[in-house]
């Protein structure tokens, strides 16, 4: 992953011996490009629907390497009435997919809880696939501070 | 084999939704960085972890480098009935990890 | 208020502000300082990370080296070594301080004959975890004895001396101005109440001098080597300075 210091680096225009990645000035549109595609890549282009989903996500961040995380979608759960999927993107991670998670009537309730690392502070994408085809979204802006005193002395 | 903690409850009641929360030891290493020398460090993750109970699949994660290091997985299940409940981890350059758990059903 | 005085009473305010020690009955673990996820990350075994290192730790303990095993002396580490971390670094019979990593080793090479774990490796960072974490709740108990006195009077010497390209003591962050921001995240007061902990940042669990140094490279100041007898008085310092706090290992930290 990219990290939050070489964005800060380079958006400051100062190229540390540590930053090694050289990032083209239109990252921030193709990494959105990137999402968007990624989404398309899972609706197939189908509607959009808000409710339903819920993106569980501390607003503010301790450290953008470990940020818990736990979606929850409203369902019964049954044979006839249940959650296919749930999928978490993000807009400016070096690649958009997160996790997807593959459920089913065993589970009971469509929950899943799990530990992801953000490049820098962005709106992170729930979405739930349900049996009967319909795709529930929910967006959370997030915002990711840097620990200090670090080992590479970049800050 | 890589260290990995399941925690879920020995016995539960038929029809009850239990909760399995699973830690797998892997740095997951995103392939976006690059060492000192400039050089890419290449990807190494855990890709997928399923669980199957009495050999069905009940849950399937497909992951990616923005999963944290030491992945944490919390899902849900029904307890049908008695059996054993298995935990499988794949990964890059042929990461395996397993690990089981017997469930009584009452 | 006449001029005199107010500057009087300004002064005054300013220099209790940067007094010094923190007083006993206001230190605070840096699991206060940090997000309520981050604490629940810590609260439950089944979602700390560091659990993976203190279930190694109990293999490691359980495996024989060079000709036995921890256990074959040491039996069941939750009785024997309960209370154990909470009193280092301490000074050894032949009176070289060391802490608990140091102390480990030196038991492994004259007891169990096996060679020394490398500093800050996987496995000492996991016997180290499995050791602390049978003291886990239990206060850090570090007496200032005669043996002791001159390696803590190093430490303290240590901490509030100006040091690096940045100039700035411990002190100077840890007693007069932690619960400020710094780089987004809030300065704790830098007690070591939970080593070895899983730090965020290094996605791994790591030592208090592995810590340390990341705080002199914060200051732009050359670290100390790791097991150097200069870490082992910091620490030393460090863990007298939180005498009486609960012991957390395995903590998380950001």
């Amino acid at each position: 992953m990219t990290s939050r210091r070489e964005f800060l680096v380079l958006a400051c225009g100062a190229l540390s011996g540590a930053a090694q990645a050289q990032l083209p000035p239109d990252i921030g549109a193709k990494r959105k490009a990137a999402a968007e595609e990624a989404l398309r890549k899972i609706t197939g282009g189908a509607q959009l629907r808000t409710g339903k989903v819920k993106l569980d996500i501390p607003p503010l961040i301790d450290n953008g390497n470990a940020v818990p995380l736990t979606v929850t979608v409203e369902s019964p759960m049954t044979q006839a009435e249940h959650v296919r999927a749930i999928h978490v993107l993000t807009e400016r991670n070096p690649q958009p997919n997160v996790v997807s998670a593959h459920l089913g009537p065993r589970a009971g309730r469509a929950s899943i809880t799990t530990r992801v690392r953000l490049a820098d502070t962005q709106t992170v994408t729930a979405i739930a696939q349900l049996s009967d085809g319909s795709f529930w979204v929910d967006r959370v802006p997030v915002v990711v501070t840097l620990s200090a005193c670090l080992e590479d002395g970049l800050i | 084999m890589a260290r990995t903690v399941v925690n879920m409850p020995a016995q539960a009641k038929r029809g009850e939704i239990i909760e399995i929360k699973t830690l797998a030891g892997h740095t997951m290493e995103t392939g976006f960085r690059h060492s000192e020398r400039g050089e890419p460090i290449p990807r190494d993750i855990i890709t997928q972890f399923v669980c199957t109970y009495n050999g069905v699949e009940v849950f399937r994660a497909d992951l990616s480098p923005a999963i944290a290091a030491n992945p944490l997985i919390t899902f849900t299940t029904v307890a049908t009935e008695s059996g054993t409940l298995e935990f499988k981890w794949l990964g890059d350059k042929g990461f395996t990890a397993a690990h089981s758990a017997k469930l009584n059903v009452v | 208020m006449k001029r005199g005085a107010f500057f009087t009473a300004a002064a005054v305010l300013v220099a209790a502000a940067f007094a010094g020690e923190i007083p006993p009955a206001e230190r605070k673990s840096g699991y206060e300082f940090m997000s309520r996820e981050t604490r629940a990350m810590q609260d439950d075994d089944a979602t700390n990370p560091g659990t993976l290192w203190v279930l190694e730790g109990e293999s490691l303990w359980n495996r024989k080296d060079g000709e036995r095993s921890c256990a074959d002396c040491h039996r069941d580490a939750a009785s024997s070594m309960k209370g154990v971390a909470t009193r280092y670094p301490s000074v050894d019979a032949k009176g070289r301080l060391l802490n608990l990593e140091q102390r480990i080793n030196e038991c492994r090479v004259e007891r169990q004959k096996a060679p020394a774990l490398a500093l800050e490796g996987r496995e000492l960072l996991a016997l180290s975890a499995y050791v602390a974490r049978q003291s886990r709740g239990l206060p850090i108990d570090i007496e200032a004895d005669d043996r002791v006195k001159p390696h803590l009077e190093a430490g303290r010497t240590a901490f509030y001396r100006r040091q690096g390209q940045l100039n700035l003591s411990c002190a100077q962050c840890h007693d007069d101005r932690s619960g400020i921001k710094l780089a987004g995240n809030t300065i704790p007061q830098a007690h070591p109440t939970g080593y070895p902990i899983y730090r965020l940042e290094w996605q791994g669990v790591g030592s208090l001098q592995r810590r340390l140094r990341n705080c002199f490279i914060g200051v732009r100041a050359e670290p100390y080597a790791y097991g150097s007898k200069e870490f082992a008085e910091l620490e030393l310092y460090l863990m007298w300075r939180a005498r009486g706090m609960k012991l957390e290992t395995p903590a998380v930290r950001p």
